[in-house]
């Protein structure tokens, strides 16, 4: 899922000071989930910021980044002066979007696509490239994993297992070698894998797609 | 096909090569790299200059070859993926062949976390061995990446890098065997001292017969203090330097010598090793002296015409 943190509470204050009223929306989804933007951490920062002498509204909501959710919240939105968004970047945005005349602070930085290792521990596994290519690589994603997402094996810098940034990162390459020698695929790593078309990524500009099953047909 | 440049025509005569390596400033003097150019051209075949090595921001690579092409220098232009897109690194080998320049070497390139600049995006569009299969087919097809045509001539000789003590290690000639089988004609090593695992990383490369396919230079460094045998021991990416050196290192009245010593055991043990073609010597910081001092010593001055 969607991983997300808390901005440090000194860079909250910074951007709630011109504002007065401020509605501190959660998401429990994504962000719920992790801990960023659920009931509890909204009521934290809601009455950390009342201590600063603000009025402050507190509301979550299923998911920031679907309308009939977020129209849950339409009245609060309107009668405060300013959201302060604990969703991801995507329910920000849509709230922004949903209401042009609305300002939207970020109150979280979204990290990744990624999961819990361990409690309190979130690591990323995928970048969301469009153009997935773990049946050649042992099901582990050199793009999201490789600190240089190399294709073709590990450059000149994997050590014991380690990644040359640190040896706290795991080798990718490492991991996927060890995969595919248990599976008995050792020899696909022998293929080249040729240069990326990266237009699914973000060479383009913004992405969408378009699934005409779930569109509604006018008859 | 003639060779394209006098490291190749050297590599492919059978003679044992010397390649050498010249770090541009972090500045815009190019007389400290014409004077370590002039320096050393007469002790090896050909220099190469890096490409912001260990990520650190120099003048480049290609201006650097320039000014040594200019003073009569051989130059074996290395070009990282880290920091330049297939369109500049395409556009920068369009114009080192305007240069002169021949030779190129292909590398992924020291993580940005490394360099002056830890927080710069790095691009990575490509990697090492898509970059080697790139620059084969702008030289064998005239064709760029995108399929359209290249005017003009593109003689180029294309290099590579190998790390035999980087893990896994039975991947190494794995990986070496992608880079010949995308196009590269010379190997250079990262930097010997462990000799008997580099003799069995050799084995592996001569059961898959790429000893024949490409010419694998072994890498050197000669280590000028104890301070530097700990620091590459430590913080440079993919050197291993075994206890033993840094402790000869410690042990030694004179530094230089012995790290001179060091270096001629390796040069004469790694000779020995069938399959090694030459050696590429990395004296980083004390190019000046400690080239000439080895290509002397072990008998491989003067070079070949």
């Amino acid at each position: 899922m969607i991983k997300a943190r808390q901005k440090p509470m000194k860079d909250i204050a910074r951007m709630v000071a011109p504002f007065s009223r401020i509605l501190v929306l959660g998401c429990n989804t994504c962000t719920g989930i992790c801990l960023a933007g659920g009931e509890k951490e909204v009521a934290i920062l809601a009455s950390t910021l009342r201590m600063q002498k603000k009025e402050l509204g507190e509301f979550v909501v299923k998911r920031q980044c679907e309308k009939e959710f977020v129209e849950e919240a339409r009245d609060l939105i309107q009668s405060h002066d300013v959201v302060l968004s604990l969703a991801c970047g995507v329910g920000m945005n849509f709230v922004s979007e949903m209401f042009p005349e609305k300002p939207v602070l970020p109150g979280n930085d979204t990290m990744f696509l990624g999961l819990p290792k361990e409690l309190g521990v979130f690591a990323e596994r995928c970048v969301a490239c469009g153009d997935c290519i773990i049946h050649l690589t042992g099901g582990l994603c050199p793009i999201a994993r490789c600190a240089k997402h190399l294709f073709n094996g590990p450059c000149g810098g994997s050590s014991q297992g380690r990644c040359e940034i640190s040896p706290d990162v795991p080798c990718i390459w490492q991991l996927i070698y060890e995969r595919l020698a248990r599976l008995g695929q050792l020899a696909s790593l022998e293929e080249l894998i040729p240069v990326r078309d990266w237009k699914s990524n973000d060479a383009l500009g913004p992405r969408s797609f378009v699934r005409e099953d779930l569109q509604v047909k006018e008859t | 096909m003639e060779p394209v440049s006098r490291l190749q025509k050297v590599l492919e005569a059978g003679h044992f090569a010397v390649t050498s390596e010249v770090g541009p400033p972090k500045g815009t003097d190019p007389g400290v790299v014409t004077r370590k150019g002039i320096r050393l051209k007469d002790y090896c075949d050909a220099i190469n200059v890096t490409d912001n090595q260990t990520a650190i921001v120099r003048l480049s690579s290609l201006a650097g070859c320039a000014v040594l092409r200019q003073v009569g220098v051989e130059t074996v232009m290395q070009i990282v993926c880290r920091d330049r897109n297939r369109i500049a690194i395409q556009s920068d080998v369009l114009g080192a062949i305007a240069l002169g320049i021949r030779n190129f070497l292909c590398l992924s390139g020291d993580h940005q976390k490394f360099g002056n600049h830890p927080t710069a995006k790095n691009v990575f569009d490509l990697d090492s061995v898509q970059l080697i299969a790139a620059l084969k087919k702008m030289r064998d097809e005239k064709k760029f990446i995108c399929g359209e045509d290249i005017s003009g001539e593109v003689p180029i000789y294309i290099g590579a890098a190998e790390n035999p003590y980087a893990d896994p290690f039975e991947f190494r000639a794995v990986r070496l065997a992608k880079k010949v089988k995308a196009g590269a004609q010379f190997i250079q090593t990262q930097a010997i001292y462990d000799i008997a695992k580099f003799a069995r990383f050799m084995e592996m490369v001569r059961e898959r017969g790429l000893d024949k396919e490409a010419h694998i230079l072994a890498g050197i460094i000669p280590i000028r203090s104890a301070g530097m045998a700990r620091y590459m021991q430590t913080s440079v990416p993919g050197v291993h330097v075994p206890q033993e050196i840094v402790d000869r290192m410690k042990a030694a009245t004179t530094a230089k010598e012995e790290g001179i010593k060091i270096a001629l055991e390796a040069i004469e043990q790694v000779r020995q090793i069938p399959g090694v073609r030459g050696i590429h010597i990395m004296a980083v910081g004390w190019e000046e002296e400690a080239v000439p001092a080895l290509v002397e010593k072990a008998g491989l001055y003067p070079r070949p015409g």
